[in-house]
C-alpha cells in the first residue's frame, strides 16, 4: 500500500466533506454552547461550569457521531451509486488503498471538528470562570479549564474512529440506509455489553450463557471510552485505561478495515 | 440568470402561515392557562436505573437535565400560592439525578436542603433528605459533608439531638474530616435544643460551607434564630400587658403607648411587621415574611411565665 495514495484519497474525502458543509455543524455547536452558558446560570443553582462541561463533551460526542455515521456510510456506497467507482478503479489505486484513504479522510474530518469544538469548550469555560471569586472556584469539583478534559475529548475521538470503521465496513456491502441502521444498532448495543456479561451469570442454560459471554467480547464495547463524568468531577483517569482503549480501537478497527478491504476487493464492478 | 421557479408571493404566504401558527399558539396557551389547565411536572420514568440504561453514555448530561428540572420544580412549586400545593415529584427527580450521576455533589447537598424545608416553602420531608444524603455517602464514602448535613437535618428539622450528635461523630470518623466535627458532636449533646447550640452549628456552616447557597441557607437560619429571640421579647411584653389588663391584645398600640416597642408595628429583620394571633394573643412572624415558617418546636406556642402585677 502506498502512503502517498492513501494521503491523496484522504485529502479528497476531507475536501469533499468541507464542500458538503460538514463544518457548518461547528456553528451549531458554538451557538448551542454559548446559548447554554448564558441560560444555565439562571437555571442550575450555580452548576453552570459542570453542566457546560457535560454539555460540551456530550455534544462533541453526538456531533462527531453524526459525522462518523452519516458520512461513513456513504464513503464507498456513494461512489458505487454515482458510478464514480469506475473512474477511481481505472486509476492505479488499489482497493485497499481506497478503503484506507477513505477511512483516514473521515478520521481527519472528525479530528478537525473535535479540535475546533474542544477549543470552543475551553473558551466558554474560561469565559464562565473569568472574574469568579476564589471561593466559588473552590466549590467546583475541578477547575473550569481543567486540562483533564482533554483526556475525555481524546477518548471521544478514539471512540469515533471505531464508529467510522464500523460505518465504512457496512458501507462496502450494504445500502446507505441499511449501513446507517447497522452502525447505529451496533453503537447502541455496544453500550449494553455489560448487561450481556451479567446475563450469562443469571441464566440456567449453559448455551445461552456461552452465547451472551461470546457476544460480550465480540460486540464493540463503547462503555470503555466513557470517562466524561469522571473527568468532569475531577477524578483521575488511569493512563492504562486510555492505553487499553486505544489498543482496543487499533485492533478492532484494523480488523474491520481488513474485512472491509476483503469484501470490497471481491466485489465485481464490471 | 435563471428566474426563481416560485413567485415572491409564495414566500410571503409561507411567512404569513408560520406567523399565524405562532400567534395561534400564543392565543392557545393563554386560553389554556386561563382555564387553569394542569401544568404538573410529568415524570414518565421513575426508575433512575432505567433512565441510566436509556442514556447510553450521556448519563451525566441527563443528570444535569434532571437537576435543572428538580431546581425549577422546587422553585416553581415554592412560588405557587394556592392551597394544597404538592412537592411529590421532588424526591424522585433528585433520586434519578443522583442515580444518573452518583458524584453529583450539589444534587445531594442542595437536594437535602430543598427536601427538609418545612411546608409550604418545601415538602417538609427530612427523612427523604436523610435518605438522599445516605445514598450520597454510600456512593462517595470520603464525603464527610453528607454525614454532617445528616446531623444538621436531625438537629434542626427533627430535633433529634442524640442522632445529630451521632451523625457528627460519624462524620468526624471519616478520613480527612475537619477536627471541629468532634467538638460539634459534644456541643450538640450538651446544648441540643438550645438556641446557642443551634447558633454554633450554623455559624460553623457559614465558616466552612463550600457553596454560596449553603452559606446563605445558614445565614437565613441564624436570622430565624434572631427572630425567635425578638418574638420572645415581644411575647414577654404581651404577657405582661395581659397580666396587667386581663385582656388578650390584638394590636401593638398599647405596647407602643407604654414605650415597650420602638416601632409600631414591630418589624422582623426583613421589614415585615410581626403579627398578633387574635385567638391566643401571641406574637408571631407574618406568613408574608421570608422567615416564615419558623422551626416549629422552637416557635413560641404558649405564654411565657410572667408574675401577675402586684
Amino acid at each position: 500500500m502506498s502512503g502517498r495514495i492513501i494521503g491523496l484519497v484522504a485529502g479528497a474525502v476531507f475536501r469533499e466533506s468541507v464542500r458538503d458543509r460538514v463544518l457548518y455543524n461547528l456553528v451549531a455547536f458554538a451557538l448551542l454552547l454559548i446559548g447554554a452558558s448564558l441560560l444555565l446560570a439562571q437555571l442550575t443553582a450555580g452548576q453552570d461550569v459542570k453542566i457546560v462541561k457535560d454539555l460540551g463533551l456530550s455534544a462533541m460526542s453526538v456531533f462527531g457521531l453524526f459525522i462518523a455515521i452519516f458520512i461513513g456510510i456513504g464513503l464507498v456506497s456513494k461512489e458505487v451509486e454515482r458510478r464514480t467507482i469506475y473512474s477511481l478503479l481505472a486509476k492505479p489505486v488499489r482497493r485497499s488503498e481506497l478503503v484506507a484513504g477513505k477511512y483516514a479522510g473521515l478520521v481527519l474530518t472528525v479530528l478537525v471538528n473535535l479540535a475546533v469544538m474542544g477549543a470552543m469548550v475551553y473558551v466558554v469555560l474560561a469565559w464562565l470562570s473569568w472574574g469568579q471569586p476564589a471561593e466559588v472556584g473552590r466549590s467546583w469539583d475541578a477547575p473550569a479549564t481543567d486540562p483533564r478534559l482533554l483526556v475525555a475529548m481524546f477518548l471521544v475521538f478514539v471512540q469515533l474512529t471505531l464508529v467510522i470503521a464500523i460505518a465504512l465496513f457496512f458501507s462496502t456491502f450494504a445500502s446507505p440506509l441499511l449501513a446507517a441502521a447497522f452502525t447505529a444498532a451496533l453503537f447502541i448495543a455496544g453500550h449494553f455489553t455489560a448487561d450481556l456479561q451479567h446475563l450469562g451469570s443469571v441464566v440456567k442454560s449453559p448455551a445461552v450463557a456461552l452465547m451472551s459471554k461470546g457476544l460480550y467480547h465480540v460486540l464493540p464495547d463503547f462503555a470503555l471510552f466513557d470517562v466524561k463524568a469522571a473527568v468532569v468531577h475531577g477524578q483521575p483517569i488511569a493512563p492504562n485505561r486510555v492505553a487499553l482503549a486505544v489498543g482496543y480501537v487499533v485492533l478492532y478497527s484494523g480488523g474491520l478495515l481488513g474485512l472491509a478491504v476483503l469484501i470490497f476487493s471481491r466485489r465485481d464492478f464490471k | 440568470m435563471t428566474a426563481s421557479p416560485y413567485p415572491p408571493r409564495t414566500g410571503i404566504a409561507a411567512a404569513a402561515c408560520l406567523t399565524a401558527a405562532v400567534l395561534l399558539h400564543v392565543l392557545a396557551s393563554r386560553s389554556l392557562s386561563a382555564q387553569g389547565a394542569p401544568g404538573n411536572e410529568a415524570l414518565y420514568i421513575r426508575s433512575g436505573e432505567v433512565v441510566k440504561r436509556l442514556a447510553l453514555s450521556f448519563d451525566a448530561l441527563l443528570a444535569d437535565v434532571y437537576w435543572i428540572r428538580a431546581v425549577q420544580y422546587f422553585g416553581r412549586t415554592r412560588l405557587e400560592t394556592g392551597a394544597g400545593k404538592s412537592y411529590d415529584q421532588l424526591y424522585p427527580l433528585l433520586d434519578i439525578t443522583t442515580t444518573l450521576d452518583p458524584q453529583f455533589n450539589i444534587a445531594y447537598r442542595f437536594g437535602a436542603v430543598f427536601l427538609s424545608e418545612a411546608y409550604p416553602n418545601g415538602p417538609g420531608q427530612p427523612a427523604a433528605a436523610i435518605a438522599l444524603l445516605e445514598k450520597g455517602f454510600g456512593a462517595n464514602p470520603t464525603r464527610w459533608q453528607y454525614v454532617q448535613d445528616i446531623g444538621f437535618v436531625y438537629y434542626w428539622w427533627l430535633r433529634d439531638y442524640v442522632s445529630a450528635a451521632r451523625s457528627f461523630q460519624r462524620a468526624a470518623a471519616v478520613p480527612g474530616a475537619p477536627a471541629w466535627l468532634g467538638p460539634l458532636a459534644a456541643v450538640t449533646l450538651t446544648k441540643g435544643g438550645d438556641r446557642a447550640g443551634a447558633r454554633v452549628l450554623w455559624e460553623q456552616m457559614i465558616r466552612t460551607g463550600e457553596h454560596e447557597y449553603l452559606r446563605r441557607t445558614a445565614e437565613h437560619r441564624l436570622v430565624q434564630l434572631r427572630v425567635l429571640d425578638e418574638l420572645d421579647v415581644l411575647n414577654h411584653r404581651l404577657a405582661r400587658l395581659h397580666a396587667e389588663t386581663g385582656r388578650v391584645q390584638t394590636s401593638w398600640a398599647p405596647l407602643a403607648a407604654r414605650g415597650w416597642i420602638s416601632h409600631d408595628p414591630p418589624v422582623d429583620p426583613a421589614g415585615v411587621p410581626y403579627v398578633i394571633d387574635p385567638a391566643t394573643g401571641l406574637a408571631s412572624v407574618s406568613p408574608k415574611s421570608p422567615f416564615y415558617p419558623l422551626p416549629v418546636d422552637t416557635a413560641p406556642t404558649s405564654w411565657p411565665a410572667v408574675r401577675p402585677p402586684s
